[in-house]
């Protein structure tokens, strides 16, 4: 078959799926769906349609992003869009199964938004939505759209016409192309992809080989998870497009092992690729050869980076090594070899499908294109968002995340995880790209982008990326090893309110030699969350480490839990809760907290009755509480 | 018993059926049969063997050492620089307490101190009775439900130190 009757008759799948007469009900499942319960959800669907006689074509579908509103079940009526349910549940299934498939109200009080053409009375469109109106998605262009099982769907919506043109053009052309369209390397470094692709090219040798990063390591980063579990080829298709490029015969995707899912879509994936000649020797009669392998990670964060994931795929203990050389010369098994990350390969082939003119038209002069981000934290609406560079954080925060969790106060925007920085309210105007973040002190990085409010202390926050960084060192240079070490230990001491005036300075001298002088980018990152923390939020070490106060109420070991005598109204509730027994009372006795017993776990505060609000957390402050026990409405008379 | 036959047609000790039963886990041959005997499939082989057994006890270790020719304590050196791997029997139920970065900001460390106080372990231990194994994970990915807490295969979201000691009573 060639690729044009393949694609007529995907085309011609999807149509007769869109145009069918049996309403098509679409579930979210990726992991953030799955474990908010879409599996249940399916389940109930069949139930209910089953019960109600109703004949219905039920898709899992990846992820849209809206992780907040999860789980999302869609359902489309021949002609019409389909429309978005949030915080579905098995009633609302029963309700939207009973009202909208058999009574035609659509619900638009159960909806979040229509998507597709057409409208539906009292439901915004999915563009009108403010999470998604500053949006553009190029990478995540399938996501939620098509079935990440099914490579039809891919290849209805364009998909694999990237390979076909590219295959059409000479080696130079591809990578000419690419670099035309300024794309810059997405797991972190934003190394310009063209240049990088060129050096590999021009090394001789005649195998090479060409790795998709898939480890994505990061704390608080889950943007190639979702990718890969949503629409796997259009990673693919990215990764065919590179090895004809640069000539390599083998690809391998290193995937972390905690991705269960996204390594089950890719292996369906390879094998529908290999029936259609996509995959393979002589790839749709052209000549050219290419297999892709996947190699599990074993749970290291460090391979995330080029060399130690070189030593990791040949077997061996994943620790990197100086270089030059560099992979591209002399990589896995000492071949030339090309590496880039998951979102990277979904942006080649998406540039090679359109064009590196209309790629460069999105983006700032120095950083084109767009680039997704995994938000998450303290914001109403968390999710996968994927942003034009040059964006403002003001706006992801806000027009995007729809601000901060109970009206509560912006601290600092954390980006690019344990080797990126945190961001104040002063940067909040700043045009996200790699050059402006870098200026503040953080990083892109891959898209991790965690939100924080005033209940975040900034000290921990440093202290916890430390704590991250010095367990996943893997040892090899002493300025890792030994430099994270001793910077968790200081840390670790002013959080515990055993900090001295020095170690400001101490933290600033040992993350100077520990950047300079780390063997890779682990190292040499590792200082960013502390040197970031000290120039945007030095009050808050100065007050750990001078008054022996958290003004976050974060550290445990500086705060204090009280039961006020004036509120508590005897009720038992938190003295039956308490994991330690340190709550004394009786009913109707105002209760005491022996605060030499009390582990801080903050139990009794979130089980204290909402009306009572009786329990507070304190830093540096002595509460005047009972001598002993009192009956409830006598404190007030002493 | 096909298995084991095909293992010691690609093996080169001579060692009898007999006596190999003795010294060899036949889960473990079942395992090692699926690849071919290259350095390169250390780390594969480490994950299936520990998948069927759940560990890697010595007797793997040994076993894997001689399938893929590479010293026992080669074998160690890659398996103990892996998070993944464990060297004792894990707890019948398996906890994990992220602590990725979102779970961070909302408590996860919270969550960990709870469980390891209920079941009385750290992380990396397993309990006395082999009921609960406790670990803790970088990141699942889950960010915008933290604080996430994995009991097997089941994911708990938005879980709060009150919560935890619910959790832990549906497995007891």
């Amino acid at each position: 078959m060639t690729f044009e009757q393949i694609k007529k008759n995907a085309i011609a799948e999807w149509e007769a799926f869109e145009n069918n007469e049996k309403p098509r009900i679409y579930v979210g499942t990726a992991t953030c769906g799955c474990s908010s319960g879409a599996l249940d959800l399916i389940e109930k669907i069949h139930a209910e349609l089953e019960q109600n006689h109703i004949e219905a074509t039920v898709i899992e579908v990846g992820c849209i992003g809206c992780c907040y509103a999860e789980p999302l079940v869609d359902i489309a009526k021949r002609g019409r869009p389909r429309i978005s349910y949030n915080n579905v549940t098995p009633e609302i299934i029963s309700a939207l199964i009973t009202d909208y498939l058999i009574n035609d109200n659509p619900r638009p009080d159960l909806a979040l938004c229509t998507i597709g053409e057409g409208e539906i009375s009292g439901i915004p469109d999915i563009s009108d939505l403010p999470m998604f109106k500053p949006q553009v998605r190029i990478a995540l262009r399938n996501c939620g759209y098509v079935d990440p099982e099914n490579i039809n769907h891919y290849i209805a919506r364009d998909g694999y016409s990237g390979l076909i043109r590219a295959l059409k053009m000479t080696s130079e052309e591809v990578i000419e192309e690419i670099s035309k369209s300024g794309l810059r390397g997405r797991g972190g470094a934003g190394f310009s992809t063209g240049t990088k692709w060129r050096f590999c090219y021009n090394a001789s040798g005649d195998e090479k080989y060409l790795i998709c990063n898939a480890d994505e390591g990061d704390p608080g980063a889950f943007m190639d998870r979702a990718l890969l579990e949503s629409d796997p080829h259009s990673v693919l298709e990215g990764m065919l497009i590179g090895a004809y490029a640069i000539g390599a015969s083998h690809g391998y995707i290193y995937i972390r092992s905690e991705y269960p899912l996204a390594i089950d879509r890719l292996r369906t994936a390879l094998e529908q690729m290999g029936k259609y000649q996509l995959l393979g020797d002589d790839i749709l009669g052209t000549g050219f050869n290419f297999n892709i392998e996947i190699k599990e990670g074993a749970g290291a964060f460090v391979c995330g980076e080029e060399t130690a994931m070189i030593q990791s795929i040949e077997g061996k203990r994943g620790m990197p090594y100086p270089r030059p050389p560099f992979p591209a010369t002399s990589g896995l098994w000492g071949k030339p070899t090309n590496i880039n990350n998951v979102e990277t390969w979904s942006n080649v082939s998406a540039i090679l499908q359109k064009s590196a003119e209309w790629y460069a038209g999105y983006g700032t002069e120095q950083s084109k294109g767009t680039k997704t981000f995994a938000l998450a934290g303290k914001v109403v609406r968390t999710g996968l968002i994927e942003v034009p560079m040059g964006i403002t954080l003001r706006q992801i925060v806000y027009d995007i995340g729809g601000g901060i969790q109970d009206d509560k106060e912006f601290k600092a925007v954390q980006t690019g995880g344990p080797s990126g920085g945190c961001l104040p309210v002063s940067t909040l105007d700043l045009p996200v790209d790699y050059e402006n973040l870098a200026a503040a002190g953080s990083i892109v990085g891959s898209g991790g982008m965690i939100v924080t409010d005033s209940d975040t202390c900034m000290v921990d926050l440093a202290r916890y990326f430390l704590s991250f960084t010095q367990a996943e060192s893997c040892g090899k240079c002493v300025p890792c090893r030994e430099g994270t070490m001793q910077m968790l230990k200081i840390l670790t001491d002013i959080t515990e309110g055993n900090g001295k005036p020095e170690d400001i300075d101490l933290l600033l001298e040992l993350s100077e030699a520990i950047k300079l002088a780390s063997l890779c980018a682990l190292g040499g990152t590792a200082p960013n969350p502390v040197l970031t923390t000290i120039r945007y939020f030095l009050e808050e070490y100065e007050s750990h480490i001078y008054k022996k106060q958290c003004p976050a109420k974060a550290c445990k070991e500086l705060i204090s839990f009280y039961i006020l005598p004036g509120k508590c109204q005897g009720c038992l509730i938190c003295k039956r809760n308490c994991p330690v027994d340190a709550i004394a009372g009786d009913k109707r006795m105002i209760h005491l907290i022996d605060q030499n017993k009390c582990i801080k776990c903050g139990v009794c505060l979130e089980v204290c009755p909402s009306r009572f609000n009786a329990v507070t957390k304190v830093s540096g402050e002595q509460m005047i509480t009972p001598k002993e026990l009192i009956s409830v409405g006598s404190w007030e008379k002493l | 018993m096909k298995a084991f036959r095909e293992y010691f047609k690609n093996n080169r000790f001579n060692i009898t059926c007999g006596e190999a039963k003795e010294i060899v886990d036949t889960k473990i041959i079942g395992v090692l049969v699926q690849f071919t005997r290259d350095r390169r499939n250390l780390i594969p082989v480490l994950q299936k063997v520990q998948e069927a057994e759940g560990y890697l006890s010595a007797e793997s270790i040994t076993e894997i050492s001689h399938f893929l020719d590479v010293s026992e304590n080669d074998v160690y050196s890659v398996a103990s620089f892996y998070a993944q791997f464990r060297f004792t029997r894990p707890g019948d139920h398996i906890i994990k307490v992220c602590l990725g970065t979102a779970c961070h900001v909302r408590g996860g460390e919270r969550i960990l101190d709870n469980v390891e106080r209920e079941l009385d372990i750290q992380p990396g231990q397993t309990t006395s009775d082999y009921k609960f194994g406790l670990e803790r994970v970088a990141c699942f990915g889950c960010c915008a439900l933290a604080p996430v807490m994995v009991v097997d295969q089941n994911v708990y979201s938005r879980v709060t130190p009150a919560k935890t000691k619910k959790i832990l009573e549906l497995y007891k």
